[in-house]
């Protein structure tokens, strides 16, 4: 408050339970993320971190709790107002989910389009994207032709295409080498530094000790506040 | 290939529907049309006994002329007849032409007020002439008449409910190609729908693209029926008496309107398979 530094929460989860079918994969998380933090969220394989995340983008609504994201309570979002939610968020998936008959361009291109933007804007905005995102002499290629880790670069380029509040990655790293692995945190962090809040779901040891940042560790489904 | 496989037979399937409903759109638009020339131009032939005085031929002229429902009526001698039957059918002109004796008799042609086109009115007025002296014969083509207009209206009956079945034959597999589009296209609709495209934004490709559907088959469809239309014009033209122009084709306003239901066709079957689609 005194310097102006003070932040506000732009994600918050009270008391979340998510069951899939009788299956229960997130038990009792109440957490805050503020606006710009840069967060990772930790835990062995199954132990909810992708389902954390769709909580937040209403890829599956919690069976119980609430979650709120920039002001929207996403218990009471309709149908018709997840958009609005998504396109506050830019999300890399684990799996990518690139359209494959679709080239590199036109996937980042997508965003924008769907936004509405203006096809000259498009146009400028997705070839710097791919610039920054070291994808632009591939603009042209279908992802069934790219590496893994190029796929998951035009992921990124998708997710930051529009200019997003949050930026939500799944495992940005996963399958990565090292040094991609650490082109792809770099990309991210300058998001981060232009002011996006960035969460970083990962299981990634290594990146959870280097990145001095906060971590939220779950364990089987529940936060774990000693890991 | 799958895609192209689909289009194709929603393609075709609307030019079939297109093609049989203006089909009989169009048969019915020129018997209307027929129809409407000769009961406005209804003529009702008073054959003369022959050798009729011009004297009684006036006084015929002028009880006929008095009756209640006739709108005029031309004296045509038996050469004059002759003359105009010759010129209608030229076949005959090379068997008339060394007739030596006229078989065509002094023939009265009266025509009626419109508002007595009604079969129980016409046959007052045609007793009424038949029972004037001088008069050998009354000629009117009344069974003709009511047959056709019976006909007229079976075929309008039967081209509606053609018509509708293959109107809903053309949606429901509109609607189905759609649908087995949106399944092959699933993944893709659920990432658009990820990156915050909104339903409209998913919908309006499919859309377009029923649109289109509707326009090739509507252009296809009148494109076939066009050249039927031509060789049964054709054929249709020898048949037809001199007066009567030709049967025509439809008039740009009409071809507009048929590509406009076509593209409708589309969009509703676009519309119904989409309807339940999104729903998550
Ligand atoms: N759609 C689903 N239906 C049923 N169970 C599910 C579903 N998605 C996830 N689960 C289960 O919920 C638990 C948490 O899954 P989740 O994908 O969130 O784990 P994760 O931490 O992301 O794992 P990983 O590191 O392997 O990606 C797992 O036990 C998983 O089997
Ligand atoms: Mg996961």
């Amino acid at each position: 408050m005194i310097d102006g530094e003070e932040k506000l929460p732009i994600i918050r989860m009270y008391h979340v339970h998510k069951f899939y079918g009788p299956k229960k994969a997130l038990t009792d998380i109440s957490l805050e993320i503020l606006e710009n933090e840069f967060v990772l969220i930790g835990g062995a394989s199954g132990a909810g971190k992708t389902t954390l995340l769709k909580l937040i983008y209403l890829g599956e609504s919690a069976t119980e709790g609430q979650v709120l994201v920039d002001g929207m309570n996403l218990s009471r979002v309709s149908r018709k107002q997840i958009p609005e939610l998504r396109r506050k968020l830019g999300i890399i998936f684990q799996d990518y989910k690139l359209i494959p008959d679709k080239t590199a361009f036109e996937n980042v291109a997508l965003v924008l389009e769907a936004a509405g933007r203006h096809r000259r804007y498009i146009e400028k905005k997705v070839k710097s994207v791919l610039r920054i995102a070291g994808m632009d002499e591939k603009a042209a290629a279908f992802p069934a032709s790219l590496s893994g880790g190029e796929q998951q670069r035009v992921a990124v380029a998708r997710a930051i295409v529009g200019d997003p509040k949050i930026i939500l990655a799944d495992e940005p790293t996963g399958s990565l080498d090292p040094d991609s692995a650490s082109k792809i945190l770099a990309l991210l962090n300058r998001y981060h530094q232009k002011g996006a809040t960035l969460v970083i779901a990962t299981h990634d040891q290594e990146l959870i000790r280097n990145a001095g940042s906060r971590v939220i560790h779950l364990d089987r489904g529940r936060l774990d506040a000693n890991p | 290939m799958a895609k192209k496989f689909l289009n194709t037979i929603t393609i075709i399937t609307m030019a079939l529907a297109v093609l049989i409903v203006s089909a009989f759109g169009l048969f019915s638009v020129n018997l209307n049309e027929l129809m409407d020339k000769w009961q406005h131009g209804i003529r009702v032939l008073v054959y003369l006994k022959a050798g009729v005085s011009d004297d009684n031929r006036r006084t015929l002229e002028d009880q006929i002329r008095r009756l209640k429902g006739v709108s005029g009526i031309a004296f045509i001698s038996k050469e004059e007849g002759l003359a105009r039957m010759k010129e209608r059918i030229r076949i005959l002109d090379a068997i008339l032409a060394d007739l030596d004796k006229n078989p065509l008799p002094d023939t009265f042609e009266v025509s009626l007020d419109a508002a007595f086109l009604e079969p129980v009115r016409i046959d007052e007025i045609l007793s009424a002439i038949h029972k004037m002296v001088s008069v050998e014969e009354v000629a009117y083509g009344k069974v003709w008449l009511s047959r056709f207009t019976g006909l007229m209206n079976l075929f309008r009956v039967a081209g509606m409910a053609m018509g509708g079945l293959f109107i809903m034959a053309a949606i429901f597999i509109v609607a189905n190609t759609i649908r087995l589009m949106l399944y092959s296209r699933q993944q893709e609709i659920e990432i658009m729908r990820l990156i915050g495209a909104s339903d409209h934004f998913i919908k309006m490709p499919f859309y377009i693209q029923g649109l289109i559907q509707g326009f090739l088959g509507g252009a296809l469809g009148l494109a076939v029926l066009y050249g039927l239309f031509s060789v049964a014009s054709i054929r249709i033209g020898e048949y037809l008496p001199i007066g009567i122009k030709g049967i025509r084709y439809f008039s740009p306003m009409m071809i507009l309107s048929i590509m406009a239901s076509a593209m409708l066709v589309g969009w509703i079957g676009c519309y119904l398979s989409l309807k339940g689609f999104l729903k998550r």
